[in-house]
């Protein structure tokens, strides 16, 4: 029976990291649902933008307060987690604060810990204030309600139950309030405990540990289904993002190759297609798997922060364009598709619905006007207008869908060489004018 | 004074068997909108004066495509930037300059894939160079000390990094160089970029050029300067909409160095 502890340790940590590890494949599946894009170029200058927008959150601060406040909550996630370390190790072993042996480096450690645990507290009570007496415009838009409000929440009371759990688990360990080291906190909190029993005291701090390992176990399962999926995906997200220029919109090869062969004389344009020859390529996007995988993987590392959807010029004029939403939208929607294959033993079966239309609107897409704000604006590299490129060339190329007067500035272009109607022998009269 | 102007075409370098310095892009906008053409002049004048060995296509240039690709027509984009890449690699351009940044950017960043590979300057780093290279001087004359904002190109700053050339030819105007709130990395787009310039507003509260301009009177600025056509007109339409023609002028950075010198 004294083993009874170890193996119930050794149970939750395999379902908890279990059942993650079957969600993580589930996402890679997913993200592989988009087309093929080779990103192996410039791998020094990739790591080195990883470093500085992911690890170093040069992004994050350029909004001083939230940046600040982000970045106590992300060291002390990181740097406490050492700490839970500690706790599974003790926990398959049934040891005790196995890592106290190496002597006062543990106080030091442990202290740190605790002066982080009441700066991530204090951080994220100021998050939920923002979010929820404050009301900062950008948290409530209109795809902030139901469940992007409530998820947003749920991981701010997560965060406060766990800080607090450690601090209780410390303030109730008699056996570490004793060694009068690391406690720099905690030794605050044990008093209150004090008119406890020895006994109770014991009880109290066994249930701290194990509520602390299963709500962690819990939250990182709960990323999946959450927004906050971005604490693991900001890194192979900032990794993989463009590297080009903002202004550069890629070429459609597919395209290229059908306007070499209209510019070509020497190509029959009778020719019956070879009898391999591939089916064509849609042009653009209508729904997540004409994305390429970079794009749905930007979806999955959106934390809807907003602020991307706070710098669009269409949405702070009051137009339905919400950059947040392009990338919402392409997520939910992955996610359908996904579980729709889930259910169809790994096919996907027409559901009557796509990304256009039944998620994104043609006025949202229409009312962007490609600044790039929303890209620059992103602390993780997401790109957002690239989404709506592609869904414009699928409503321009594949539905002739154009708005009346860009279809009249168009037509303009292919008869004369310029967006109005004016005629291409006089592009030089300015000159005598 | 528009005998002034000495605009040789590519044609007529061809026909003597030499080649100009660099191209002069003129651009859709420089070519034919009334309030564009002046900058164009403008432009023309200070490469006049600085003896820059320049010329443009004429009646061989064509749009670069760049509205019908951010509206989604990839197509007419790239029969666009072949057309044009075919007519430039012939007259074996190696330099262009461009006093539209959305040109600008589309020959810089978009060509070179589909065969068109060229030096690509935005007109104001061009007179920058200019400057610096004493080819060009300017005499602070009737801009001392005027307070000046610059509102950025979406296609020249954020699209491009450029930011300090349009503001070092102000400063070299001995001019007050006041930033908006929204400058630079965040400066706000004027509305017109992303083929906007073409259809109306999708519905909403404001218009965007409304609101941008409503950020450079802010700054209470005498004049507010452009390097883009486009948010050239959007930006006088915002002064118009709220009814400051009178003391608030929007000019293009070349047309403020064309004036300083008296051109």
């Amino acid at each position: 029976m004294d083993y009874l502890p170890n193996i119930l340790f050794a149970l939750a940590l395999f379902i908890g990291i279990g059942y993650f590890a079957k969600n993580v494949k589930k996402l890679r599946r997913n993200i592989g649902l988009g087309q093929d894009l080779d990103i192996s170029d410039n791998k020094p200058e990739r790591w080195k933008n990883m470093a500085r927008i992911a690890l170093g959150q040069s992004k994050m601060v350029r909004r001083p307060v939230a940046g600040l406040l982000h970045v106590i909550v992300y060291v002390g996630f990181i740097v406490i987690n050492i700490e839970v370390l500690e706790i599974i190790i003790d926990g398959l072993l049934g040891t005790h604060r196995i890592f106290s042996s190496i002597g006062s480096l543990y106080g030091v450690l442990i202290g740190t810990f605790e002066i982080l645990a009441v700066l991530v507290f204090v951080a994220v009570i100021v998050f939920w204030i923002r979010r929820n007496i404050i009301k900062l415009k950008r948290f409530w838009n209109s795809e902030m309600t139901s469940w992007p409000k409530n998820d947003a929440n749920y991981i701010l009371y997560f965060e406060m139950v766990l800080m607090t759990l450690f601090l209780v688990m410390n303030a109730t360990d008699i056996h570490f309030q004793e060694m009068h080291s690391g406690n720099v906190i905690s030794q605050f909190i044990a008093p209150w405990f004090s008119h406890f029993s020895e006994g109770t005291v014991h009880l109290i701090e066994r249930s701290a540990w194990w509520l602390h390992i299963l709500g962690i176990l819990i939250f990182l399962n709960y990323l999946y289904f959450s927004k906050h999926l971005h604490i693991l995906l900001a890194f192979p997200n900032t990794f993989y993002a463009s590297l080009k220029p903002k202004g550069e919109f890629n070429n459609l090869e597919a395209v290229t190759k059908e306007v070499k062969m209209m510019m070509d004389p020497n190509v029959d344009p009778f020719a019956a297609p070879a009898e391999n020859a591939e089916v064509p390529a849609k042009f653009g996007a209508s729904d997540v798997q004409d994305l390429n995988w970079l794009q749905l993987l930007n979806a999955y590392t959106c934390t809807e922060c907003g602020r991307c959807t706070s710098e669009c010029p269409a949405n702070q004029t009051g137009k339905k364009l919400s950059p947040r939403k392009i990338m919402m939208d392409t997520r939910d929607r992955l996610e359908e598709v996904g579980k729709n294959i889930d259910a169809n033993k790994g096919t996907f079966v027409d559901d009557g619905k796509q990304l256009l239309d039944d998620y994104i609107t043609r006025e949202e897409l229409w009312a962007c006007t490609s600044c790039n704000a929303c890209v620059e604006a992103c602390p993780v590299s997401i790109n957002p207008l690239s989404i709506i490129l592609d869904m414009r060339r699928y409503l321009v190329m594949e539905q002739s869908a154009a708005p009346t007067e860009l279809n009249n500035m168009m037509t303009n272009i292919e008869n004369n060489g310029a967006p109005w109607p004016y005629n291409q022998m006089d592009r030089l009269n300015w000159k005598n004018e | 004074m528009s005998e002034l102007l000495n605009v040789p075409t590519m044609a007529d370098f061809m026909a003597q068997g030499k080649q100009p310095e660099v191209l002069f892009w003129v651009g859709c906008a420089g070519s034919f909108d009334d309030r564009a053409k002046k900058i164009t002049k403008a432009f023309v004048k200070l490469l006049n004066k600085a003896k820059v060995d320049f010329a443009v296509l004429g009646t061989e240039e064509s749009c670069t495509g760049d509205p019908a690709k951010r509206a989604g027509n990839e197509f007419l984009f790239q029969m666009q930037a072949v057309t044009n890449i075919e007519v430039m690699n012939a007259y074996e351009v190696k330099k262009i300059v461009t006093a539209c940044p959305h040109c600008f950017n589309t020959i810089k960043n978009e060509y070179p894939e589909l065969g068109g590979n060229y030096e690509v300057m935005h007109h104001t780093q061009f007179l920058k160079d200019l400057l610096d290279e004493g080819r060009l001087s300017i005499e602070g004359g009737q801009f001392k000390g005027k307070r000046i904002t610059f509102h950025d190109p979406c296609y020249l700053g954020r699209a491009n990094n450029v930011y300090e050339a349009p503001r070092d030819l102000i400063q070299k105007l001995e001019a007050e160089l006041i930033e908006m709130k929204n400058c630079k990395k965040n400066g706000l787009c004027c509305g017109a970029g992303g083929a906007q310039m073409f259809k109306d507003a999708e519905k909403g509260d404001k218009e965007v050029n409304v609101e941008r301009t409503e950020q450079a009177l802010d700054m209470k600025p005498e004049i507010i300067a452009a390097g883009c056509p486009f948010c050239n007109t959007m930006m006088t339409d915002g002064v118009k909409a709220k009814e400051r023609e009178d003391d608030v002028k929007v000019m293009d950075i070349a047309e403020l160095i064309a004036n300083a010198q008296d051109l």
